[in-house]
């Protein structure tokens, strides 16, 4: 066994690229459980924008164009959800589970032809002097833009729910949807435009998977990913940068197992494999133990059903 | 313009017709899915609800639809009382993996011996070991709050990656030739679930399942628990003055729901698998969501959905053969008729009218 050959440095940087699917789709759910919706189907969001956005990469030959399209394909599978629970009043748990579902075959089916491939390379911050600094240079100033962008995303996420007046609005949909309806707001659409946002987060996720982190299709590759993400939800108590922390952590972990796994300790690489999950597990019970404090930052009319005749 | 009207009471019609409008809508849908991958659709749905069943093949396929049946209806009928009670086991999977482990682990302890208690106790164990899999998620909620539906699907990829350990370490076949699979339960007559009547598909799993089928009817409509379970789901303050304690229901449901899927597991990897190897999950555990959805949480209903499911995985596989469609159109198909069922459910509540804008 040798430790040695695990380094510090890159091993930050294998963190973020860990790291940032999680984190995106992490604050796309964020603001939709902000706005009381719940919807479990993220995992589904993920790989069918890890497909749509592969697809889109490989076809046009542009990086870019594949997140566009990552983000296209989340949305678009969201308008299931949305279509499903706030037009026709489905329970939000089960038909988070359908989208999920769905996006799994969806994206299989489409991504039949792709295994194997491919995608063209994601350009890096490459900046005279800054980049090849030691140490600070890999961890700062080299990354692909989509990681700069994901904690501008955070940034931006924050700075919305916390100091504009729409944030305040969506806030106020998801605590008490009945008052917010009273004072002339349009539940519906402020869900549904939280729950495109939300779907446009995950797509993305799903693509810096097929496009940055692996980089390739294969079925089935966020491997609980999206669920993780649901998770990180509330380990960060609907807090932006507490999931960005949540989501650094978790890549952490991961990153550190494969690692392990790499330098050949003692410990059979499927049990390894389990930490993440069981990580998980863990974090949502430390988490959640507190009642108090887990209820504070809840939304209250997290998961329940809008109807204005009522 | 539609307008959605709640009505006073649930329609008892539309709850059994909800069902058939959405398996119907499915295969419009699918039909137009077959199409857009340039098949003939007619002849795919044909394909896939007709042949298993009538088709000139059907001899063979009928016992394939009992095997894959069983264990759906078995897995379904649990995870629905705890749907009915709100309380959302979504690892089935992981606790059938559970079940076949530690069962199949009794049967390979005992190995060569021949004895008539090997085989009931392997399902006794393995039933066990999906109950306690699932208490897990059950102890978490109750204890530390955790939610349930989160820390249930987590451990099946625990369960997955756990399976994987044991038949590449301590459950590995020693006349395997390294492969990473356990010795085969059908060379192994004590430990065997063999086909009972040559042809026909059934095995004990089978016959089990049937009979579970009778005892959730008994239960829901005429046992006390069945009633409780029925309050809880519709209103957790009635289900206090009805002296119901929530974190027991918890258990049960849980618990009741991981035990089903364990024997599920252990029945599936004596017969129809006859080993433990890292193919054994098929995603039962997740189809069986489905059925225990277009089964209206009913047991009876469960057992038409479970068959009907059933038949379409079936179907699935001629239709994947015989038209050369990728496997993951009848994942499609399945999503499909969930998402179909949970939107026509609006029928069951809402009055949909018709006005005429303007005038409303």
């Amino acid at each position: 066994m040798d430790f040695s050959a695990i380094s510090p440095v890159s091993l930050i940087v294998s963190l973020m690229i860990a790291s940032t699917p999680i984190l995106l789709a992490a604050i796309g759910e964020l603001v939709v459980e902000k706005s009381g919706v719940l919807n479990l189907g993220v995992e589904g969001m993920m790989i069918f924008g890890a497909i749509s956005g592969f697809i889109a990469a490989v076809t046009s030959g542009s990086p870019l164009i594949g997140f566009i399209g990552g983000a296209a394909g989340g949305a678009l599978l969201s308008v299931l959800f949305i279509i499903l629970t706030q037009y026709l009043m489905a329970n939000q748990v089960a038909s988070g589970l359908g989208l999920t579902m769905m996006g799994l075959g969806l994206s299989a089916l489409l991504g039949y032809s792709y295994a194997g491939i491919k995608p063209p390379a994601s350009a890096h911050l490459d900046i005279a002097g800054l980049s090849d600094l030691p140490v600070v240079g890999p961890i700062l100033f080299s990354h692909d833009i989509m990681i700069y962008f994901s904690i501008a995303l955070v940034a931006g996420v924050w700075y919305f729910l916390n100091r504009t007046k729409a944030g305040l609005i969506l806030r106020a949909v998801g605590e008490n949807h009945d008052a917010a309806h009273a004072l002339g707001y349009k539940v519906i659409r402020v869900r549904l435009l939280a729950i495109l946002f939300g779907g446009a987060c995950a797509g993305l996720g799903g693509a810096y998977l097929s496009l940055i982190r692996v980089p390739q299709w294969t079925e089935g590759m966020t491997t609980g990913a999206g669920w993780i993400a649901l998770a990180i939800v509330v380990f960060g108590s609907w807090k932006p940068w507490r999931v960005l922390i949540g989501a650094y952590l978790f890549g952490g972990v991961t990153i550190l197992q494969l690692n392990l796994q790499a330098v050949g300790v003692n410990i059979g690489a499927a049990y390894l494999s389990m930490t993440p999950y069981i990580i998980t597990i863990i974090v949502l019970v430390v988490m959640s133990a507190d009642k108090k404090r887990a209820s504070i930052n809840a939304p209250a009319m997290l998961g329940r059903l809008f109807h204005a005749s009522k | 313009m539609l307008r959605l009207e709640a009505r006073p009471n649930p329609s008892k019609p539309m709850q059994a017709l909800t069902p058939i409008l959405a398996v119907l809508a499915t295969m419009v849908a699918g039909g137009i899915l077959f199409l857009l991958l340039g098949k003939n659709p007619f002849e795919a749905i044909r394909m896939l609800f007709w042949d298993p069943v009538l088709g000139e093949y059907a001899f063979y396929y009928r016992g394939q639809i009992l095997i894959k049946a069983a264990p759906l209806i078995m897995i379904a009928l649990g995870l629905s009382f705890g749907f009915r009670a709100n309380i959302w086991n979504i690892g089935a999977e992981g606790q059938f993996i559970m079940g076949a482990i530690c069962g199949g682990a009794v049967g390979l302890a005992f190995y060569p011996m021949e004895a008539f208690w090997i085989f009931p106790l392997m399902i006794i164990v393995g039933t066990l070991g999906g109950m306690l899999w699932a208490l897990i998620p059950a102890f978490l909620k109750n204890r530390f709050n955790a939610n349930e539906i989160l820390v249930s699907l987590m451990l099946v990829y625990v369960a997955e990656n756990f399976l994987a350990a044991m038949v590449t370490g301590p459950l590995r076949s020693p006349v395997g030739m390294n492969f990473p699979v356990s010795r085969s339960f059908n060379d192994y007559p004590a430990a065997n679930n063999p086909e009972l009547i040559t042809g026909s598909g059934l095995h004990w799993g089978v016959v089990t399942a049937l009979f579970l089928v009778i005892v959730a009817y008994v239960a829901l409509t005429r046992h006390i628990g069945g009633f409780q379970v029925r309050v809880a789901g519709q209103s957790s303050r009635a289900a206090k003055f009805a002296g119901i304690n929530p974190k027991l229901m918890v258990a049960i449901c849980l618990g009741l729901s991981g035990a089903l899927a364990g024997m599920a597991g252990i029945f599936e990897v004596t017969g129809p698998a006859g080993n433990l190897s890292t193919h054994l999950p098929l995603g039962y555990g997740f189809t069986a969501i489905i059925v225990a959805f277009l089964g209206r949480l009913h047991p009876v209903g469960v057992l038409m959905a479970g068959l009907l499911l059933a038949i379409t995985i079936v179907g699935g596989d001629i239709v994947q053969t015989s038209l050369q469609v990728p496997k993951a159109s009848i994942q499609v198909f399945q999503g499909m008729l969930l998402f179909f069922l949970l939107g026509f459910e609006i029928l069951i509540n809402f009055r949909v009218r018709l006005t005429i804008k303007g005038a409303a």
